[in-house]
């Protein structure tokens, strides 16, 4: 079992959404975090008072698959969410130990 | 004459709205979010202490004349001869009414200058004693036939010296006196809400129809003859409205293309910004410029005090919100252009220097703004540097940092985590 993590732009969500869904991924969660990477975060303008704001808003989800559905996820979510500019975000793959799920008690690769 | 009551009931209540919310809305929206608070306090405070200090004693001091009738030529009238507007009669109260609601703004303009860090005791302390050693004093000099106004003849329809002006360099030296923000222009102090700036700012131009067209003031001639006053009514109240909406309009353009320019983007708080900087300008100049003066006033105050606001950075003082960049400097372009634009077809009737009324009107602009700057200046710095070394302006560092809010009102602006439902 492994677990995916993926920073990825706002506005680009929804597309991820869509095609996770499409692939059969059945849930995930999802939180609004603020990070940077190499783009760094942006400048602002407020009477004439240039402020860089270090933080960019970005949409984080966790995914708990089975091990062989790790490339075509990882592939779903590429493909959806670049943009091909600086910023796009990261994917990144980690093992789980177990999974157990809360109604039934069903463990691991049941639990998924 | 009843139409004439009616409408400064009104014009009144208006101006009571550009202090209780609107200045509370413009300022705090600028605040940081842990600072909103505070910020719309200091207006609503300042509000409260103008209202009883002014029926005390601030119509006597400034509008009073020992007595004698109109004009005492003194540099203050006798605070103690109407004391609690002793001798003044319910009918009159209404324009009694409407000069409190100008202290009150007045001294609510400054609080902007010192945002973040000032003790509420302090200010509480603060605006008793610069309304009764600065503005009733300027108002007198100025409008309640004081010395100044027996000397200099200024035009100052609605407030350029008295409330502009006066409260733009007050602003500047508390910001000196009490000294910059924690960690100031370091840190980011960017505003937390500019709808809020905005709304405030859309109210404030509504209410400056109740500031600038209320401040009518009708010729002798008016006053024994009913169709003469009618006449004057509409003809002036036409013009300072007309004056005061395209000003404003040409101001927030002026503006919003100077930024453009400098800095690639127009925006929203720049556009509030502009119509607050064109509202102050054409505050004195609304009676006495022609409807291309009003534009060419705003124009130029939006434009010089777009660049204006940068300065305070290479000065090294943190007037928080701008104050002196906007109204110190939106008052002196406004209250000086009138010495060359003013014109006889408008209401007060005086040729400037480019209507061929030579250099007499600038002469008299230019005596009562420094007159104003001189005084408040002096005043305001004694007044400023005595709290300092007594009471104290300002909360403990930590307390800066952590949110004035919480330090001074123990409450928050906002609780995000209970309104996203999680949590709570």
């Amino acid at each position: 079992m492994k677990l995916v993590t993926a920073v990825i732009k706002p506005h680009k969500w929804e597309d991820v959404r869509v095609a996770l869904e499409a692939i059969g991924v059945t849930g995930m969660t999802v939180s609004e975090v603020s990070g940077y990477g190499r783009q760094k975060g942006h400048t602002e303008v407020y009477r004439g008072a240039e402020y860089d704001v270090a933080l960019v808003p970005k949409i984080r989800l966790e995914i708990a698959i089975a091990e062989e559905d790790v490339e075509s996820v990882i592939t779903a979510i590429e493909r959806a969410a670049r943009t091909e500019r600086i910023g796009d975000g990261k994917i990144w793959v980690s093992p789980l130990e177990t999974v157990l799920r809360v109604r039934t008690g069903e463990r691991d690769d049941a639990a998924i | 004459m009843d139409g004439y009551y009616a409408f400064m009931l009104v014009a009144t209540a208006l101006v009571l709205m550009m202090t209780v919310p609107a200045l509370a809305l413009f300022y705090g929206g600028m605040t940081r979010s842990k600072s909103v608070l505070n910020m719309m306090m200091m207006s609503f405070v300042s509000f409260g202490i103008a209202s009883i200090v002014f029926v005390l004693w601030g119509w006597s001091e400034g509008w009073g004349a020992d007595g004698a009738g109109n004009l005492n030529g003194k540099l203050i009238a006798n605070p103690f001869h109407m004391w609690g507007l002793h001798g003044v009669s319910s009918s009159n109260f209404i324009y009694v009414l409407f000069q409190l609601t100008f202290a009150a703004i007045t001294v609510a303009l400054i609080s902007g200058a010192v945002a973040d860090r000032v003790k509420l005791s302090a200010w509480v302390v603060f605006v008793p004693i610069w309304l009764t050693l600065c503005y009733f004093p300027i108002a007198h000099n100025v409008w309640g036939g004081g010395w100044l106004s027996t000397h200099w003849v200024a035009q100052d329809y609605a407030g350029g010296t008295v409330v502009h002006i006066n409260a733009g360099i007050a602003g500047g030296i508390l910001a000196l006196v009490i000294g910059k923000r924690v960690g100031w222009p370091r840190e980011v102090n960017r505003p937390h809400n500019l709808t809020l700036t905005m709304i405030g700012a859309g109210m404030l131009w509504f209410g400056w129809y109740g500031f600038n067209v209320g401040s009518i003031v009708f010729s002798e001639d008016s006053l024994s003859d009913p169709k003469k006053f009618s006449a004057q009514f509409m003809s002036d109240t036409g013009a300072t409205f007309m004056n005061t909406t395209i000003a404003t309009a040409a101001a927030m353009l002026a503006w919003l293309l100077v930024e453009r320019i400098t800095h690639g983007k127009a925006t929203s708080l720049g556009a509030a910004s502009g119509i607050v900087a064109g509202l102050v300008a054409i505050t004195p100049a609304c009676g006495s410029v022609s409807l291309t003066g009003a534009i060419i006033v705003g124009a130029i105050a939006g434009g010089l005090c777009a660049l204006a606001v940068g300065l305070k950075y290479k000065l090294g003082l943190d007037d928080s919100l701008d104050v002196v960049g906007v109204h110190l400097v939106g008052g002196l372009v406004g209250t000086l252009l009138i010495g060359f634009l003013s014109t006889k077809s408008a209401p007060l009737g005086v040729d400037g220097l480019f209507y061929g009324g030579g250099l007499g009107s600038l002469g008299d602009q230019t005596m009562a703004a420094l007159f104003t700057l001189v005084w408040t200046g002096v005043l305001t710095t004694i007044i400023a540097l005595a709290i300092k070394y007594t009471l104290g302006w300002r909360v403990t560092a930590e307390a800066e940092v952590d949110g004035i809010d919480a330090d001074q009102h123990g409450e928050s602006a906002y609780d995000l985590a209970q309104a996203k439902g999680l949590l709570a």
